[in-house]
């Protein structure tokens, strides 16, 4: 490739593809301003679909409930998912290792649809045996949402694990820790960083979810859940204003991990000269 | 002796829960989905659900066109992708640092929002009276489009939702490869054009594979997509799953096809590990 196509041709070919992916969100925010019912025409300008999404209570439930089951998933994901990261790390036959991992992983590989199906299946059946009436429900979509943010947890902190020297939980045992002490203090601050990320992934995974809660979660309605059942029928503008905001909220903490991460770089870049 | 096996002990300790948790919520669902796929209705074992999908004159036929537009829209969306997202993410790579983090943030934000009002929203700008896209083409003076309600619309949304999938694995790969070896393949006298085919596209490999999976199994999966964008025309296998388990409560004849969706997915991914592996070896015979 010469200069001149590397210079011209590929940032244009950028600009498109990414204009392409962003057609619907620039529709989204035209129409969440529209003052008419339609989401095809605009009829004049005004805020009274996001006056209209602020009143309705169903959304503020949805959301509500989106956050606490993303927080406990998470939560409970990163728990579980340090422990099998530590445990996996210190198994030295290699089969069993890649076993567990392989157990782990299903989720990851198999189509959201088959997990969430037969996640459903296993808690009606659970609750026909338990005789219980409301088979599925918070404690089901937590259960659900744990295990599939279970990978991307083991995924996040396994390196960092990997990069920590074995032999310092060895060492602090060595000089009079427990098992447990040198866990929460060697390990835990080593894979700290691990850990935030864990926990943010899973956060994120879990709150936009929607084919597992779609077949797990009767009864208990997240966003995605609510969005879903707005669409079923003709979408009025207050989906597109959420979707508006959604975009906002996303767009500013993403620009302030980036300057953060910028300034951090430029840090170490300080007084070395600058490769592009 | 004593310690070390104290030490084995408490590894496995350690991996009790997880593997617990992974058994009770990962592995026991898939056997129920078996189970409910070989039984019927009153719990008896038999092989009915999947012969009546096969056999029953007008399922079958349909059942068999579903099959073969769900691959094939998928396999077409995973190729388009591949073809789009591969000269952004060689773009991406050799672009200075600050464009790549930006190119990076902005290819992120699209994959966080809500993908159900995402695929909506392209109804607005499909539709045959009033959408964009026509009232673009007839500002243009050109013959109008249709595309909503038609194949074509499933495999756009696929490709939609699922682009950045295949940009960033692609773009990782890429932007870690070293220059070092680019450079010693020039210095023998390799022309651009060789170098990308010998040594570049060679070594981005695994992430192409991992990008492949990633839009492939969503795509041959998907029944939102299929349902808002294809109409009723254009039913996926996962509408039909979908559909077994809301509207019809067949849980039997829902389980046997997600069975043999599953099935197809792992097989076609054994393959791509296969191409994988048969690559690898050609490149480094040749």
């Amino acid at each position: 490739m010469n200069k001149k196509t590397k210079r011209i041709l590929l940032p244009v070919y950028a600009a498109l593809l990414l204009a392409f992916l962003y057609l619907p969100m620039a529709v989204m925010f035209l129409f969440s301003f529209n003052s008419g019912r339609s989401t095809l025409s605009l009829e004049g300008f005004g805020f009274h679909w996001y006056a209209e999404l602020m009143n309705n209570a169903r959304a503020r439930d949805a959301l509500w409930n989106t956050v606490i089951l993303a927080v406990s998933a998470a939560a409970a994901s990163v728990i579980l998912g340090v422990l099998a990261a530590v445990g996996m790390d210190r198994l030295r036959r290699k089969w069993l290792r890649s076993a567990a991992q392989s157990i782990t992983n299903l989720p990851m590989m198999n189509p959201e649809i088959v997990t969430g199906i037969s996640m459903m299946l296993l808690f009606v059946s659970i609750s026909q045996l338990l005789q219980i009436k409301q088979a599925l429900g918070f404690h089901t979509m937590l259960l659900a949402h744990t295990t599939f943010c279970l990978p991307y947890v083991v995924l996040s902190v396994s390196p960092k694990l990997r990069q920590m020297d074995s032999h310092l939980s060895e060492a602090a045992q060595d000089l009079g820790c427990s098992p447990a002490q040198a866990f929460f203090r060697v390990i835990v601050p080593n894979i700290a960083t691990g850990i935030a990320a864990a926990f943010l992934l899973a956060f994120t995974i879990s709150l936009d979810d929607f084919v597992v809660s779609n077949f797990v979660g009767q009864g208990f309605e997240t966003l995605p859940r609510f969005i879903y059942d707005q669409t079923k029928k003709r979408v009025t503008p207050d989906m597109y204003a959420l979707s508006t905001i959604t975009f906002a909220v996303i767009f500013i903490l993403l620009i302030l991990s980036n300057l953060l991460q910028a300034s951090s770089e430029k840090k170490r870049l300080r007084g070395t000269a600058r490769n592009n | 002796m004593k310690n070390l096996q104290a030490k084995h002990r408490r590894s496995l300790l350690l991996n009790a829960p997880h593997l617990l948790w992974s058994i009770i919520f990962i592995v026991a669902p898939l056997l129920m989905v078996a189970i409910y796929a070989f039984r019927d209705r009153s719990g008896s074992w038999t092989l009915d659900t999947f012969r009546s999908l096969f056999t029953d004159k007008e399922s079958a036929l349909n059942l068999l066109f579903i099959f073969r537009s769900s691959l094939w829209y998928a396999l077409l969306a995973t190729a388009i992708c591949l073809l789009l997202a591969y000269p952004l993410a060689y773009f991406m790579a050799h672009a200075g640092k600050r464009v790549q983090r930006n190119l990076m943030m902005l290819i992120t934000v699209p994959m966080w929002m809500n993908f159900l009002i995402c695929t909506y929203s392209w109804i607005a700008i499909l539709s045959e009276r009033g959408g964009l896209l026509n009232l673009l083409l007839a500002r243009l003076h050109l013959p109008e489009q249709t595309i909503l309600y038609t194949p074509k619309a499933v495999v756009l949304g696929m490709v939609y939702n699922y682009l950045p999938f295949m940009i960033l694995p692609i773009y990782t790969v890429l932007s870690k490869l070293q220059p070092s070896l680019v450079e010693a393949a020039q210095d023998l006298g390799a022309t651009r054009w060789q170098v990308l085919r010998k040594i570049t596209l060679p070594l981005s490999v695994p992430g192409v594979i991992s990008g492949v999976t990633m839009v492939f199994v969503p795509s041959v999966s998907t029944f939102y997509i299929s349902k808002k964008l294809g109409g009723n025309k254009n039913q996926l296998i996962g509408d039909l799953i979908e559909a077994k388990f809301t509207t019809f409560s067949d849980r039997n004849g829902g389980a046997a096809l997600s069975l043999i969706l599953m099935v197809m997915v792992l097989l076609s991914m054994v393959f791509m590990r296969r191409l994988s592996k048969d690559d690898d070896g050609a490149y480094v015979a040749g």
